[in-house]
C-alpha cells in the first residue's frame, strides 16, 4: 500500500467572482522511501496541492473533493486536533523561506527541543541530545554551539539546513518540500539538494519535492507529476518523463530550458500565458498555447491517458509519442 | 508620421568610434561606510567591490555572473551612475562618466537604458503603458510631436512584440513576462547603444523567460545593441552571452568569452560553479565539493578572496592578491594555482 494516496482532490477558493477550483481532481501516489516530484508554473496549483495533503489550506479554501490516505487513514475527515499529531510528526514540511519555519525570537536549540517534546514524552537532555545529532547530519559546523544562536544569526543557506534538520526530529516518513531551493544560490542548491538526497535515502523518507526547476526534479525524484491549470497532464517515472517528454506542455517546459539547446539560437517559447483559474478555458485547458491543437482539444477534457505507466493528458498522446503528430 | 522619421529625430553620437570599446571600467571600487562610532578606529565597510576592471566591446552580451553578495548588481549599478565608485574611472565611448555634472551627463543617460529585476516594481502602476514609454523619449527629445512621440511608441511596442493596443493599459493588467516586456521597450525608447539588464528573468516563470530572453536576443542583433547582462543563472549565460566575468566577492577571477568559458573553465571557483548547475539528467545530485561560506564583505580574507574555501590554495594564495593574468586563449585568469600550474585545468 502507498505510503500517501491522493485521490480526485479538488481544492476550492470561494470568492465574490465565484467559486475558483485551484485543483480540480488531481492523483498521485508516494510509496514508502519514494521521492516525487511536482512540478508546474506559477498558478498551476502545486504549492495548494502541498498545503491541501498538510491541511493548512488558507480560508476560505476549502477541499472539496477526494481523499488523502496516508498511513491508511484520510487525513480529510481527521479533526484539527487529530491532524497535529500527524503534521510535523510523520509528515514534516519545508518551504521556500526558512524564516516561514523558523521563529525569529527563538533560539535554534529551543525550537528544535520544543518540537520533540511536543511530539515525544522525553527529557529536555533527550531532547537536546536528538537536536544537536540532527545538526550534525545537515552538516551545520559545531552543532552543540549552533544550538545557542539565533536565526538572524546565519545565512540562508544554514537556515535551510537547519529547517531540514527540524523536519527530521520527529523521524517523519514523508517529508514535503515547496520550492526549498529557489531563494538559495546555485552552489548552495547543490549542496542542500543532495544533502537531502541523502538524508531521505539513509532514513527511508518520502519526499515531494514541488519546484518549477525540471532540471532539479530530474536529478532528485524518482516519480514526477507535471500540473497545468488545477490538472495533472503528466506524470511517470522521472527518467521516462525528462527524456521522453509526451505532452506538449511539458515538452515546451524542456525546451524552453536555456543551456539545453543551441546557445544564441532562438530559445523554444510557449506562446501565451498561464491562463488565471477564473478563465480556464475549455476542453483541454492548454490548447490556446498548443502547437498540436485540433477541433477536438476545444470540445472536451482528454482524459488521463495510461501509455505503459507514463500517464499523459492529451487526445494525440500516441501519435506524439511515436513522432507521427505533425 | 511615419517611426523611422521619428527615431532620426534623435541624432547619433557624432564622435563614436565603432573600434573603440564601448564601456571600459578601470580599476574601480566601491565601498559602503555603515557608519560606525566616531571613536572606533576602523570604521566598518563593506567592501562590496575591489580593483575590477573590464571592457565592454560594441554589439557584445557581456554577462556578469556570480552568487548573491559578489558584487555585480553594485557593478552594474556604477556603470549606470546610479552609484558613485569610491575609486576607479568608467569611460563611455572613450569619455569618463564618473562624476561628470547631471548636465554634462545628459547625453550618455539617453545612450545608456536599464532594465530591472521586477517588473512589478519598476513600472509606475498609477500611470498608462503609453505614459510610461512616451517620459523618457519627451525628456530627451523635447522638439518631437505628440504624431512622431505615438509613431515611436507603436513602432518600439511591436519590435519587443507586444500589442501597441496595450498603451492605456496599466500595469496591474499585465503578466510577469508582459511586464517585462514593457521595461524593455521603455529602455528602447529612446534608442540607446547600451542596455544594462539586471537579473531580468529571474523572476519568470521558465516558459516565459524564454519569451523576454527571445526579445532581447533578436533586439540586440536588429538595433545593434550593446547589452550587459547581470545574472546568477550560467545556462543563461551560456545561452545569451558573448563574453562573461564571472565574479566572487567583490573580485572578478575570471573573464572569458562564453564557449571557452564553458569549455575549458580554468579558475577553481568557475568549475565548481559550472559543476553545479542543474541540469535535465537521470544523475543523481552531488555536493559541489565548496565548503565553507561566501566570507562577509565587511572583513575580506587576506590575499586571494576565495583561498580559504578553494580546493588548490597555498601559503601564496593567503598572503598575495592573485593578478587577473592573461592566458593563450585571451582569457583572464586571476589565480596563483593556474598561473603556477599546479593543476592542469579539467584534470
Amino acid at each position: 500500500m502507498a505510503l500517501l494516496d491522493v485521490h480526485d482532490l479538488v481544492v476550492e477558493f470561494p470568492t465574490r467572482h465565484g467559486t475558483l477550483t485551484a485543483l480540480n481532481g488531481i492523483s498521485f501516489a508516494v510509496d514508502k522511501g519514494e521521492r516525487l516530484g511536482i512540478v508546474g508554473e506559477s498558478g498551476a496549483g502545486k504549492s495548494v496541492a502541498a498545503f491541501a495533503v498538510l491541511n493548512l489550506l488558507t480560508r476560505p479554501g476549502r477541499i472539496a473533493g477526494g481523499s488523502i490516505v496516508f498511513e491508511g487513514r484520510d487525513l480529510t475527515t481527521l479533526s484539527r486536533a487529530q491532524m497535529r499529531g500527524v503534521r510535523g510528526n510523520r509528515i514534516s514540511m519545508i518551504f521556500q523561506d526558512p524564516m516561514m519555519t523558523l521563529n525569529p525570537v527563538l533560539t535554534i536549540g529551543t525550537q528544535m527541543v520544543e518540537t520533540l517534546k511536543a511530539h515525544r514524552d522525553i527529557s529536555d537532555a533527550e531532547a537536546k541530545r536528538i537536536a544537536i545529532q540532527r545538526l550534525g547530519e545537515v552538516k551545520i559546523p559545531s552543532p552543540d554551539k549552533r544550538m545557542a544562536s539565533y536565526p538572524h544569526e546565519l545565512s540562508g543557506g544554514m537556515r535551510q539546513r537547519v529547517v531540514i534538520a527540524i523536519a527530521l526530529l520527529t523521524e517523519p516518513s514523508l517529508i514535503v518540500a515547496d520550492e526549498p531551493t529557489t531563494a538559495l544560490d546555485v552552489t548552495i542548491q547543490a549542496e542542500i539538494m543532495s544533502l537531502m538526497l541523502a538524508l531521505c535515502k539513509s532514513h527511508g523518507v518520502g519526499l515531494i519535492l514541488i519546484t518549477h526547476d525540471l532540471a532539479v526534479v530530474s536529478q532528485v525524484t524518482q516519480r514526477v507529476v507535471v500540473l497545468y491549470a488545477g490538472r495533472v497532464v503528466e506524470s511517470g517515472r522521472t527518467d521516462r518523463v525528462v527524456h521522453n517528454p509526451v505532452h506538449p506542455y511539458t515538452r515546451g517546459l524542456l525546451a524552453a530550458l536555456p543551456g539545453e539547446g543551441e546557445p544564441g539560437a532562438r530559445l523554444n517559447q510557449i506562446r501565451g500565458n498561464m491562463p488565471s483559474l477564473n478563465a480556464i478555458p475549455s476542453g483541454c485547458p492548454f490548447n490556446p498555447r498548443c502547437d498540436h491543437v485540433l477541433d477536438d482539444c476545444r470540445a472536451a477534457l482528454p482524459p488521463l491517458d495510461d501509455l505503459d505507466g507514463h500517464l499523459v493528458r492529451c487526445i494525440r498522446a500516441r501519435e506524439l509519442m511515436t513522432g507521427r503528430a505533425a | 508620421m511615419s517611426g523611422e522619421a521619428a527615431a532620426m529625430a534623435i541624432p547619433p553620437h557624432p564622435a563614436s568610434d565603432p573600434a573603440r570599446p564601448l564601456v571600459e571600467v578601470r580599476g574601480v571600487v566601491k565601498h559602503f561606510d555603515l557608519g560606525g562610532h566616531f571613536l572606533q578606529r576602523e570604521r566598518p565597510t563593506v567592501k562590496a567591490i575591489n580593483d575590477v576592471s573590464l571592457t565592454v566591446r560594441r554589439g557584445e552580451a557581456f554577462c556578469l555572473v556570480g552568487e548573491s553578495g559578489c558584487g555585480k548588481s553594485t557593478l552594474a549599478r556604477i556603470v549606470m551612475g546610479l552609484l558613485t565608485p569610491t575609486a576607479g574611472e568608467i569611460h563611455f565611448d572613450g569619455t569618463r562618466i564618473d562624476g561628470l555634472r547631471h548636465k554634462a551627463r545628459m547625453p550618455f543617460h539617453r545612450r545608456m537604458q536599464m532594465i530591472f529585476q521586477n517588473p512589478y516594481a519598476s513600472l509606475n502602476p498609477r500611470r498608462t503603458v503609453q505614459q510610461t514609454l512616451e517620459e523618457p523619449l519627451r525628456f530627451h527629445s523635447p522638439a518631437l510631436s505628440d504624431a512622431e512621440v505615438k509613431a515611436k511608441v507603436e513602432q518600439v511596442m511591436v519590435s519587443v512584440g507586444n500589442d501597441p493596443s496595450w498603451g492605456n493599459r496599466y500595469p496591474h493588467e499585465f503578466s510577469g513576462g508582459q511586464r517585462q516586456r514593457i521595461s524593455i521597450a521603455r529602455a528602447l525608447m529612446v534608442d540607446p547603444d547600451f542596455v544594462v539588464a539586471d537579473e531580468p528573468i529571474s523572476a519568470l516563470d521558465v516558459s516565459i523567460q524564454a519569451q523576454v530572453l527571445n526579445v532581447m536576443m533578436d533586439t540586440r542583433e536588429k538595433l545593434d545593441l550593446t547589452y550587459l547582462f547581470i545574472t546568477h543563472d550560467l545556462s543563461v549565460v551560456r545561452h545569451f552571452g558573448t563574453r562573461v566575468g564571472v565574479m566572487y566577492l567583490g573580485t572578478v577571477c575570471e573573464l572569458a568569452d562564453t564557449a571557452t568559458l564553458f569549455e575549458n573553465p580554468r579558475h577553481p571557483y568557475t568549475r565548481i560553479l559550472l559543476s553545479a548547475i542543474p541540469r535535465v539528467s537521470t544523475e543523481e545530485m552531488q555536493p559541489p565539493g565548496l565548503p565553507g561560506e561566501v566570507p562577509s564583505a565587511m572583513n575580506l580574507p587576506s590575499g586571494c578572496v576565495f583561498h580559504d574555501r578553494c580546493p588548490l590554495a597555498n601559503a601564496r594564495c593567503s598572503a598575495e592578491v592573485p593578478k587577473p593574468l592573461p592566458q593563450a586563449d585571451g582569457t583572464l585568469v586571476a589565480c596563483h594555482a593556474v598561473e603556477e600550474g599546479r593543476e592542469t585545468p579539467g584534470g
